[in-house]
């Protein structure tokens, strides 16, 4: 699976420049089954076969891997944290818990995660709708095997009464260095607040916002219609690039020197340090990232750096190296690792600044 | 000042005023300052209102009912502790329970968006053939056999017309 192209480390094209991946969220239960959380064993199990044989019959999920999430490793669970084809809760679920992913790893179903079925579609860039299209129609597929519990007046039920409704969680990952390095992010994120909408970090709730990478997602999942909240969100996320954009020309146009000597540094220090943790290298990578955006660095070195925002997260470079290893060596690794990434990368183009 | 608010969380002295507007309703929180940060209120990158909310309205203080919903046996502790429910029918069991919080928590109280239209059609569906063969065993019993001739029409009817 880490060897074959995914939508999110090989999707990347001048669209993904502010927003690197979209994605949307589905919650499912059974009619008759007790939620996973309150279900006994046994009846987790039934409910894991039903939900899984429809799952994987779906056209959608032709030559899928099916998992079952009690026999992973927590390497390879680490790995599929990383990828956001599973979450976290998922990774220290007890059995009776699995997985199904699909070839170009775009479309993953959980299974008796906090719902009975967690149903999520990736994009490359920003592509609510095509998203939403495509998770719309694989969920009407699997209607047509699972008896869903849903109520006429209160939607699709779910285990949390926050995602009762529609049980959509739409959610955009956006880079938005220059509103970091402007000091706006918080003023940012208190807007998009009151619209309705939440900002978290790039792993969901309670991760950090290394490398400037932000998850914004819509917060009510009742009273609305699916189309219509992804139009809300599609609308914040349109302001949002507009702030960033504006953010990125201001510091241009006031501080370019500032900017570019960032720039720089982050370029110097990944082709010759030899010791980074995880959250250096996601905020050099993510200045590097900018730079590209900016014209410095060639635009189809885009692609490469998101791959190593994935691929020098912890799980990753452990299973590289096919085993566990203490977080000191790991920064080792993970330097010598963006050593050699970025031995052959060119030298930023000069842009003469202003000041 | 003459009345200090209290942290809607503890009984400190509320020092932090947040005012969530969703969709032109207005919600707003009072939370001491350690609350406040307990909760992530400062931290923009990781707080979601209707999580606190949730919690907010999921206060132990609040006068006992013990709702129980009878299909799964889950009781109003257990969702005061987990602030998940049980199973699909615990919605309906502890709708007086939620409905409050549902209405602050959401955009409405009204499901508006799509509709299981195969699920459902397959519900009813089987409803109805199983309240037709109930007919006809009950007629074939009581030796209604028009009775019971209409409904085996009928059920093979429906078959037909559902494949």
């Amino acid at each position: 699976m880490i060897d074959t192209p995914s939508e999110l480390t090989d999707g990347s094209s001048s669209m993904t420049a502010i927003v690197l991946m979209t994605r949307i969220r589905l919650a499912r239960n059974l009619a008759t089954m007790p939620f996973p959380g309150w279900a006994q064993p046994e009846q987790r199990e039934e409910a894991l076969e039903i939900c899984r044989a429809a799952v994987i019959s779906a056209p959608q999920m032709k030559r899928s891997l099916s998992i079952d999430v009690a026999e992973l490793s927590d390497l390879e669970k680490q790995i599929l944290v990383e990828r956001h084809l599973i979450s976290r809760e998922l990774s220290t679920a007890k059995s009776g818990s699995g997985a199904v992913i699909n070839h170009n790893q775009a479309v993953s179903v959980m299974i008796n995660e906090e719902d009975h079925l967690r149903i999520q579609v990736l994009r490359s860039g920003f592509q609510l709708k095509k998203a939403w299209n495509a998770i719309n129609d694989f969920d009407s597929v699997l209607e047509e095997h699972l008896d869903y519990a849903f109520s006429s007046n209160q939607g699709y039920l779910t285990a949390c009464p926050t995602n009762l409704g529609t049980a959509m969680r739409a959610s955009a990952m956006m880079h938005l260095p220059a509103l970091v390095i402007a000091g706006q992010m918080e003023k940012v994120a208190r807007a998009v607040n009151q619209l309705g909408m939440v900002v978290r970090g790039q792993f969901g709730e309670g991760s950090d916002a290394s490398g400037s990478i932000f998850q914004i997602s819509n917060q009510t999942t009742l009273g609305e219609a699916e189309p219509e909240i992804i139009k809300r969100l599609g609308s914040v996320l349109s302001t949002i690039v507009d702030h960033e954009k504006n953010a990125r020309a201001k510091l241009l146009e006031t501080d370019s020197g500032k900017l570019l000597d960032k720039i720089g540094r982050a370029f110097g220090i990944l082709q010759n340090s030899h010791i980074l943790n995880s959250s250096e290298a996601m905020n050099l990578l993510s200045l590097v990232r900018l730079g590209v955006d900016l014209g410095l660095f060639p635009e189809e070195k885009r692609s490469q750096v998101d791959r190593l925002f994935i691929e020098t997260q912890p799980g990753h470079l452990q299973y590289a190296q096919k085993g566990i290893i203490e977080p000191e060596k790991r920064d080792l690794l993970r330097a010598s690792c963006l050593r050699s990434e970025f031995a052959n990368f060119e030298k930023p183009v000069s842009i003469t600044h202003k000041n | 000042m003459a009345n200090p608010l209290k942290c809607d969380l503890c009984d400190n002295s509320a020092t932090v005023h947040l005012t969530q507007i969703v969709n032109s309703k207005v919600h707003k929180v009072d939370l001491c300052e350690s609350c406040a940060q307990a909760k992530g209120v400062t931290d923009p990158s990781g707080f979601s209102l209707s999580d606190l909310l949730l919690k907010a309205s999921l206060n132990p203080d609040q006068p006992e009912t013990a709702v129980t919903c009878e299909q799964c046996g889950y009781t109003q502790q257990d969702f005061k502790k987990h602030g998940r429910f049980g199973c699909p029918q615990c919605y309906e069991a502890f709708s007086g329970v939620i409905s409050t919080m549902l209405n602050s928590m959401h955009n409405g109280t009204t499901h508006t968006g799509k509709v299981p239209q195969r699920a459902l059609a397959r519900k009813t569906l089987y409803d109805r053939l199983t309240l037709l063969e109930n007919e006809l065993s009950e007629a074939i019993k009581t030796e209604r056999y028009e009775d019971a001739a209409r409904c085996r029409d009928e059920i093979s009817q429906t078959k037909q017309t559902h494949g």
